[in-house]
């Protein structure tokens, strides 16, 4: 019974927190709706038995990912009578999109009634008595090793290909020794003197 | 505590229900209370630190001063400033509260006694802990104000960045623990220094990520000397300046309650947890909450004699310490940890 409400509650929280996603007016507010909306999904993911992924869905998206969103967000200037104004010139671009959507759903909901692949015999057996981190490491280092270095290294190039977009040499820039700092004693910086009237001292 | 409830001749799903909204009673107010308390042991830490008397007009010794204070923001207006965006403004301070307590649920008290004892405890907190920037991000731009806004800014950069390291050294723990809940891990950690000391932390290996947890858990709660967040002197108090009352108060019990969050983190992932410190048999009899509370306050007192003697660093050097050290020596640790345990756990 419990497992019914919830699943209610989370499923219909995720389709309203989505809604408001591209209803509310301000970005900020959008990005938090989209935070509400990572969080329900991974309450059914929860339902589902898949605790793992439903935490790293909160750790990587909610966690990392949506802070980000919502830096980049906050900094931008936001002119909401110029927002407005450009609902008309992309309207027909976002038709078009939206029609595409429509027709894919409607596809997916045809092929799924229609009996389909049977998904159940490819997928893994679960064994109940192991937890989910551990089924998810042992086919993923096994079956799926090749995939799952190939997906690594593809996050490394992007790794590298980010750190060499924004690394520059400037020229003129006074950088920080910090070991040069830290052997730095009070006897290097301070010095006594003891200059003797009308005679000044040299600095 | 629902076979309890059950016994009473109750519906197993409601003695369920009603057992768990207890645990949630039962954890949420003593820790209410001991924030109070513990706020009133920080201020009398520091003070005797700094030979000053510290809070002592209030009740005896001064122990009511939480209280005293507690009631005065209640009673104080909350003022919303003209520019700020209201319910952002207002939402923020709850966030920060809320999530403060929801990280408590995985915390073994006692062997066994745990609000939801779940495989994925410690991932569980990592998730909880990533959330609490919102708070602090969201009162920052909703307050409408420079200075909360560069205070927000340098929370969300100094969290992440520690979380980052923090997560290395929760891989390291999870690695010799085997597994990721958190009563397994205190567990684990029976008799594992020498076959004697109940912590990871006399592990040899595992003492360099306890230090570096300490020092990240200090960075991760925006204390002194990482409390660049709310640094007076630049900031007036960051991201709190524009709040007051009930709202302000919510921000301070959230800001102690993670403290003790990260105290506990400490004492259950690297020193022992419920366990006595020594695997000497007449030390179980004190029930593990006790030791628990002791290792809890050892730490409190380690956090407010860092706060009292330490000078606060400077931004670029907190951001140095996460990036350029501890991140490169917690991913060496891991390599090493496992190689470690592939050689003499699982050849």
């Amino acid at each position: 019974m419990i497992q019914y409400i919830a699943f209610w509650l989370f499923a219909f929280m995720v389709i309203a927190s989505a809604t408001m996603v591209i209803l509310a007016r301000n970005p900020v507010h959008s990005v938090m709706w989209l935070i509400l909306a990572f969080f329900n999904a991974a309450g059914l993911m929860l339902l589902a038995g898949a605790e793992f992924i439903a935490m790293l869905l909160v750790i990587v998206y909610v966690g990392a990912v949506a802070v980000l969103f919502l830096f980049v967000v906050m900094m931008l200037d936001i002119d909401f009578a110029e927002l407005r104004a450009g609902f008309v010139r992309y309207l027909p671009l976002g038709a078009l999109v939206a029609i595409i959507l429509a027709a894919e759903l409607i596809f997916a909901v045809g092929a799924w009634s229609a009996g389909g692949v049977d998904l159940a015999a490819r997928a893994a057996p679960v064994v109940s008595d192991k937890s989910n981190i551990q089924q998810i490491g042992e086919l993923l280092y096994t079956r799926y090793i090749f995939l799952f270095e190939a997906a690594g290294i593809v996050l490394l190039v992007a790794m590298i290909g980010a750190i060499v977009l924004t690394h520059r040499q400037r020229g003129g820039v006074r950088t920080q020794n910090i070991s040069h700092q830290n052997q730095r004693r009070p006897q290097d910086a301070t010095r006594l003197v003891d200059p003797g009237v009308g005679q000044g001292m040299e600095l | 505590m629902t076979e309890t409830f059950i016994s009473w001749g109750m519906d197993p799903n409601w003695a369920w229900g009603v057992a768990t909204i207890c645990g949630i009673l039962l954890i949420a107010l003593p820790l209410m209370l001991s924030v109070a308390m513990i706020i009133y042991a920080d201020r009398k830490i520091w003070a005797a630190i700094a030979l000053r008397r510290g809070p002592n007009v209030v009740g005896p010794f001064g122990l009511l001063q939480s209280f005293a204070d507690g009631l005065k923001v209640f009673l104080q207006e909350t003022i919303i400033p003209t520019g700020a965006n209201r319910g952002l403004f207002l939402i923020a301070p709850i966030i920060t509260f809320t999530v403060a307590l929801m990280a408590w649920a995985v915390i073994p008290f006692n062997s066994g006694a745990v609000l939801a004892d779940i495989n994925v405890g410690l991932l569980y907190i990592l998730a909880i802990s990533s959330l609490g920037v919102y708070g602090v991000i969201l009162s920052g731009w909703a307050s409408n104000s420079k200075y909360p806004f560069f205070s927000a800014m340098r929370a969300s950069a100094q969290m992440i960045s520690y979380e980052v390291s923090i997560g290395f050294i929760l891989i390291g723990v999870v690695l010799f623990a085997d597994s990721f809940n958190m009563n397994e891990i205190v567990k684990a950690q029976q008799g594992h220094g020498l076959g004697i000391v109940n912590a990871f932390g006399f592990n040899l290996l595992l003492f360099p990520l306890a230090v570096m947890f300490l020092i990240s858990s200090l960075a991760e709660t925006a204390r002194a000397p990482f409390d660049l967040t709310e640094a007076e002197s630049e900031l007036v108090a960051g991201y709190q300046t524009e709040y007051s009352s009930m709202a302000f108060a919510l921000f301070w019990l959230g800001e102690y309650a993670n403290v003790l969050l990260m105290c506990t983190l400490n004492a259950v992932l690297f020193w022992g947890g419920w366990l006595p410190p020594i695997d000497w048999a007449p030390l179980y009899a004190v029930p593990g909450v006790i030791w628990l509370f002791a290792k809890i306050l050892f730490f409190f007192f380690v956090f407010s004699w860092v706060k009292a003697t330490v000078p606060r660093y400077r931004y670029d050097q907190l951001m140095r310490l996460g990036w350029k050290i501890f991140l490169p020596i917690s991913l060496l640790w891991i390599f090493l940890i496992s190689g470690y345990l592939m050689l003499t756990r699982y050849s």
